[in-house]
């Protein structure tokens, strides 16, 4: 078991990373270390994506010396996913301090359930 | 491959391209490009239906210079282009019904940016429903995720920021769920098209190696896409998001958003995975007790409402519980009635938050139950809608809500066991509740106010804004009468899916 952990050693941190990112966004209530737990969890998914793409000893799939064998070069694929998985997470990392700087402004407050509480005394 | 077979990858385009160049038009302009897209998008889509209906069999249509198995593709069969018809009609008729309160709701300089977030929206959806590849899948239900998000939050007051900062950290921790298990997956397959997907899964299954992550990729993906939907016990962003948004936003949120994220979860179970094994680990069940559990308790929370918008909004997380227990039942004849649902509930659903909204208007801009009676005689167009809408949630024949409801009774009765009797006694059970909170509130809207009240004069109903919610319910009562075309569309398409 723990030999089997240890040989797949990116993967087991990807997942505890992935664990404790969600375990912050959805049990914090500052919504900015929300947001930090979001970070955090999405970075441990491209970890795993990137882990799983590398084969030890081969290159950087670009092409040099004409070398075309696939033999010389890791996976590509996973390195594009990671890209377009981090431009998705900027955006939404945006989008989220976005919102908090609004709701800041408007509640002076950062707490989720307190924004909540200063809400619903409002006209719908 | 003659025109008509690029009519998909066109209508995908077309939205899109208008989403950048409205950026840079005049406001009316903006406005007339968005409606003429969506309408184009629906002529397209009708094409493309015409066209599938002629062919024996769906055809994938490669992006890009990459063939399968590395590139990416779309795939058009009858069922796809049958839901593509069907959302952009609910959307065509939205905007033309919605967008005359856009200038009491959205600002002035934000209607350009409202348009864009549509276009993509439709964009997003018509891309779910056609999309051959697993990270496109991902890519667009974030994209339809920040489009939804702006479409809510247009609207600025404090509960739309609470709700829609609620529905950003559930759609998020959705999202993660489903990256991961799409990362998963393909550490196991090595693939991301649906095609090669399927064999390589069926090749896991046969000799069991990797049987253990190919279940914690199921669930995982089950599970974003799930919380994405509302289903019942994840449900609770919905309400508040779908009750204060504007309401063009809650029609196309609650109508056509949250059916498209099902719709891949269909196609995830039956192109990427197969139904037989999706039963065979016991994800139906599951998927079977939280519809029923959401039919009934989202009723009984849909009672409790004194504010009509967030009785519609409780009401949708019911009827999505109908969708999950088709699609729970685990049959074909289950999942055909949870796809027919799909169709009602997306015409019901926006005509129903639509019309409200006029009732709404004529009672002075209060939700109150008690400050509609009377709306029905102060906006007769929308009353009149607002009730076949409703007549249509109870399951009264002749409207789409009955067929609905005969089709889970007979895909449940011919399951046998605990599950022919959990079906039925929910289905009953849920029709007693709807009748309970739809017909009490057609009732106070046809009720002649207790005391003096003062109604503002307001601006009335536009004849072209009646027309659309007009077309709206003779198409809720045309699925009600004439479902055979359609239930047989869906269900040779069903057949051609895996």
């Amino acid at each position: 078991m723990w030999q089997l952990l240890y040989e797949n050693l990116e993967q087991t941190v990807a997942v505890i990373l992935f664990g404790i990112g969600f375990s912050i966004l959805l049990l914090q209530r500052n919504l900015i270390r929300k947001i930090i737990g979001l970070n955090i969890m999405d970075t441990a998914i491209y970890l795993f994506l990137a882990s799983m793409g590398y084969i030890h000893g081969q290159k950087a799939p670009i092409v040099v010396d004409g070398i075309t064998s696939t033999v010389a070069y890791i996976n590509p694929v996973p390195a594009g996913l990671v890209l377009t998985g981090i431009v998705v997470s900027v955006s939404f990392t945006g989008i989220m301090l976005a919102l908090t700087i609004r709701l800041y402004r408007r509640y002076h407050t950062l707490d989720i359930d307190e924004i909540a509480l200063l809400a619903r005394g409002e006209d719908a | 491959m003659t025109l008509v077979h690029n009519f998909p990858f066109f209508s995908i385009l077309l939205c899109m391209a208008a989403g950048i160049f409205t950026s840079v038009l005049k406001q009316r302009a903006a406005k007339a490009l968005t409606f003429a897209v969506v309408a184009a998008v629906l002529v397209l889509s009708a094409l493309t239906l015409r066209l599938t209906l002629t062919l024996e069999d769906a055809y994938a249509f490669m992006m890009g210079h990459f063939p399968a198995p590395w590139g990416n593709e779309i795939r058009i069969g009858r069922l796809e282009a049958l839901m593509a018809t069907g959302f952009s009609a609910v959307m065509l008729i939205s905007l033309i019904a919605g967008m005359w309160h856009t200038p009491t709701v959205v600002s002035e300089q934000k209607v350009n940016l409202y348009c864009i977030m549509i276009d993509l929206a439709l964009a997003a959806v018509l891309v779910l429903i056609y999309t051959n590849d697993l990270f496109t899948v991902y890519v667009f239900i974030e994209i339809m995720t920040i489009a939804s998000c702006a479409l809510v939050v247009v609207r600025q007051n404090g509960h739309t920021l609470v709700a829609i900062t609620r529905y950003m950290i559930m759609h998020l921790f959705a999202s993660g769920l489903l990256l991961m298990g799409i990362a998963m997956l393909y550490g196991i397959t090595g693939h991301l098209l649906m095609v090669p997907l399927h064999d390589a899964v069926a090749h896991i299954v046969q000799t069991g190696e990797h049987m253990g992550p190919l279940t914690v990729v199921i669930g995982l993906i089950t599970a974003g896409l799930t919380i994405k939907s509302a289903m019942f016990p994840f449900h609770g962003w919905a309400p508040d998001t779908y009750a204060f948004a504007p309401p063009l936003s809650s029609a196309i949120l609650s109508g056509i958003i949250s059916k498209s994220y099902i719709f891949v979860l269909i196609k995830f179970f039956y192109r990427v995975i197969g139904m037989d094994v999706i039963v065979s680990q016991q994800i139906t069940p599951f998927l079977f007790v939280c519809g029923v559990s959401g039919m009934i308790i989202g009723s009984i929370l849909a009672i409790s409402q004194r504010d009509i918008r967030r009785m519609i909004a409780y009401s949708s997380v019911a009827q999505i519980g109908y969708i999950y227990m088709g699609l729970g039942i685990g049959t074909d004849a289950g999942v055909e009635a949870a796809l027919f649902q799909m169709l009602v509930h997306a015409a019901v659903k926006s005509l129903l938050f639509l019309s409200a909204y006029e009732l709404i208007n004529v009672s002075g801009d209060r939700k109150r139950f008690r400050y509609l009676h009377g709306a029905g005689y102060r906006n007769v167009p929308a009353g009149i809608v607002f009730t076949i809408a409703a007549m249509s949630m109870v399951g009264i024949p002749f409207t789409g809500g009955f067929i609905v409801k005969l089709n889970l009774a007979i895909s449940g009765i011919a399951m046998g066991g605990w599950m022919r009797a959990l079906v039925l006694i929910a289905l009953a059970l849920s029709t007693l509740l709807n009748s309970v909170y739809f017909l009490h509130t057609v009732v106070s809207i046809y009720r002649k106010p207790t005391q003096e009240m003062e109604y503002p004069q307001v601006q009335k109903t536009p004849p072209h804004v009646a027309a659309a919610l007009f077309v709206s319910a003779l198409f809720i009562i045309y699925l009600g009468v004439g479902s055979e075309p359609i239930l047989r569309v869906i269900e040779t398409g069903l057949r051609t899916f895996s």
